[in-house]
């Protein structure tokens, strides 16, 4: 007897698609991915648009709008399982930037008729919204992890994404540490592992695309950025990307 | 392993290649020291030219740079982040593979042959951190076999340290920095005027057979005192000392101190220093599935004290604040190691004081505390 494949739904908020496209860009899985869940609603894929109810909802994106607002309670509705993917639906993502200055501002400066524009004043998670089943990390999320979070779901088991620092991951490839032995600031030690180390793998630091890992001290890895050279503005900025909103605490801590 | 069998021999430095033909010869994967990426790291060897000729390191906490030598040494530097425990104990390993079938499932254990690894340029805390991670894995009541296999075959080269770290304290830990056990051959490298040479030492039997294919002449007086001139002069050389005198009490006694709120201050929870540390062993496991949930794989991974996973059981962490994972760590190093496995779990090497970003300092949190007790 066959059984029912389970139904899956990608969705998208504010937000850039590339956190989708990392589902696309599954490619030798994206068959199996086929085979085992009923991709039932994936605008970005497919024009086939399943009605719900969905057995697992993956959600990109952040809310901005009134109309996103609502729109994500409808989504909850109809999901079994709801997975944040990415910066922006699990953090705020960059747009969250709008949430330490004016964002009525902007639109004045930037729109001929800012009447039109129906924004919010602050871009959030989607977890402050409704209830999120799990949160995938990164900008864009790794494919592998997305693959896990799947695959995890549909045996009921839970997913291998551990939330260390990167530098365990930059440890296990085997990686030199940039900033032990370039001098090469790197917040791999503040940031949450999923990447694999990407960054310092080549020979850049870790610009904190997963956002914070589970106990990060950014105290003391500020005072090691600046003795490198960094002014307290370039720290301020350092969190002031992807997960700004989930680095607040420590841009706030490293003014102008 | 056997006594030493023959009398110290030379190999000239423009023979030494011959050194690395006879291992591949053997079927040896010989691993070695390479520049890679602006540190000496331990990599696969195919011939001379891929040792760091000419090359040393400045270390400090947190701090690691190579520098250019005045001399045209092979092993001119101290210890790197790598350790020979990602060969012996490596970070990823598949423990088995099980498929779905009609009665249940059907488990496959792993039948890769081992590696048979001959390594070049051990050093002596490095001959200690496995001799102790063969007490962790060999010695206890249940065998690594993935180590085992490893170990066993292993051809172990060391080589006497011509020059110390900025971060090394093998003489206060006792490991060195002469090699006096657990290697197949004992390098010592000297240069002296227009001479370039190895004075090499046989540990074991076929550590002897390969200095006899080598056709390697007996050493002189003149040269066996030079070697022993060299690895003294490195003893003197200490970037760092500690010390040990009854250190598993002061630590155990001092399980309560502010030293642990200070350095928690500073401690990233990074767990760098647990990673290049050559005696910490710790793993976890990860079961994945294949979607069609046909397929499933455990995985063993290292791990590390300082992740909150680490110490996770039911309900929560036990470790929860960095205070007590960085405690955690030290102590186990330093005092409940003795207890456990009845040796210190630190040689001196340094490298978690040169790769801890911040540049936490286990000699200088020993230090504190102790001095702290003098104080009162
Ligand atoms: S390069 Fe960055 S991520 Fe890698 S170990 Fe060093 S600090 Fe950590
Ligand atoms: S290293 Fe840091 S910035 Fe680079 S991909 Fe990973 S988390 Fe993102
Ligand atoms: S604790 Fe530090 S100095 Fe001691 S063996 Fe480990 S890495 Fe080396
Ligand atoms: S002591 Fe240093 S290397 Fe170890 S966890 Fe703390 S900050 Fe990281």
């Amino acid at each position: 007897m066959a059984k029912r494949k389970p139904k899956l739904a990608v969705w998208k908020f504010a937000s850039c698609d590339g956190c989708q496209l990392s589902l696309l860009d599954c490619e030798d899985e994206l068959l199996a991915v086929a085979g085992a869940v009923d991709i039932a609603y994936f605008p970005e894929a497919s024009s086939r648009m399943v009605k719900g109810p969905y057995d697992l909802s993956l959600v990109e994106g952040s809310i901005t709008t009134p109309h996103d607002a609502e729109r994500i309670q409808q989504v909850r509705q109809s999901s079994k399982h709801l997975v944040t993917i990415g910066a922006c639906a699990t953090a705020g993502g960059i747009q969250a930037l709008r949430n330490f200055s004016d964002v009525k501002e902007f639109a004045r400066i930037v729109y001929a008729r800012p009447e039109y524009i129906s924004t919010l004043a602050r871009s959030t998670p989607i977890a402050e919204h409704v209830r999120v089943d799990f949160e995938l990390r990164g900008c864009p999320i790794n494919k592998h992890q997305l693959l896990e979070v799947i695959n995890a779901l549909l045996h009921g088991r839970k997913p291998n994404t551990p939330a260390h620092s990167v530098c365990v991951e930059c440890k296990l490839r085997g990686n030199v540490c940039l900033m032990v032995a370039h001098g090469t600031p790197c917040l791999g030690p503040v940031t949450h592992a999923g990447c694999g180390a990407l960054c310092p793998t080549y020979d850049r630091g870790c610009y904190g695309c997963f956002g914070p890992m589970e106990t990060p001290n950014t105290g003391a890895l500020n005072q090691q950025l600046v003795q490198l050279g960094m002014t307290p503005p370039e720290v301020m900025r350092v969190y002031r990307s992807f997960n700004a909103e989930a680095f607040r605490k420590e841009s706030e801590s490293h003014g102008e | 392993m056997s006594v030493p069998t023959d009398q110290p021999a030379i190999i000239e430095r423009q023979h030494f290649q011959r050194l690395i033909d006879a291992l591949i010869r053997k079927g040896y994967r010989v691993i070695g020291p390479v520049v890679r990426d602006g540190a000496i790291v331990y990599d696969e060897l195919a011939a001379l030219d891929d040792l760091p000729q000419g090359w040393t390191d400045e270390q400090d906490g947190g701090v690691y740079r190579l520098k250019r030598r005045a001399d045209d040494a092979l092993f001119g530097y101290a210890v790197g982040p790598h350790s020979w425990k990602k060969f012996l104990h490596p970070p990823h390993l598949r423990l088995w593979q099980a498929r779905r079938n009609a009665d249940g499932a059907e488990f496959t254990a792993e039948t890769e042959p081992p590696p048979r690894f001959a390594f070049i340029g051990v050093r002596s805390c490095e001959l200690h951190a496995i001799a102790i991670q063969d007490k962790v894995f060999l010695q206890g009541s249940y065998v690594d076999p993935t180590y085992q296999a490893r170990r066993e075959q292993a051809f172990i080269v060391a080589v006497n340290c011509g020059q110390a770290g900025g971060t090394c304290f093998c003489v206060s830990m006792n490991t060195g920095p002469q090699a006096t056990f657990g290697f197949d051959l004992a390098l010592t490298e000297v240069i002296e005027g227009d001479r370039h040479y190895f004075v090499a030492e046989a540990g074991t039997d076929r550590g002897a057979e390969l200095l006899r294919e080598l056709s390697a002449r007996q050493a002189g007086d003149e040269e066996r005192r030079q070697a022993a001139q060299t690895v003294a002069r490195t003893a003197q050389q200490m970037g760092r000392t500690m010390d040990t005198h009854d250190i598993k009490a002061l630590l155990y006694r001092n399980h309560e101190h502010p030293r642990w709120d200070d350095v928690a201050n500073r401690c990233l929870t990074c767990a760098n220093c647990t990673m290049v540390c050559p005696t910490c062993f710790c793993t976890t496991v990860e079961d994945t599935t294949n979607l069609t949930g046909e397929h499933a794989e455990r995985w063993r991974r290292w791990d590390s004290c300082f992740t909150l996973d680490f110490s996770y059981i039911h309900g929560g962490s036990v470790r929860v604040s960095t205070k007590a994972r960085y405690r955690q760590w030290m102590t186990h190093k330093l005092a409940s190691w003795i207890d456990q496995f009845g040796t210190s779990g630190c040689v001196g090497c340094g490298r978690c004081i040169t790769w801890c970003p911040v540049g936490i300092d286990i000699t200088e949190e020993v230090r504190a505390i102790r001095e702290s007790e003098a104080e009162q």
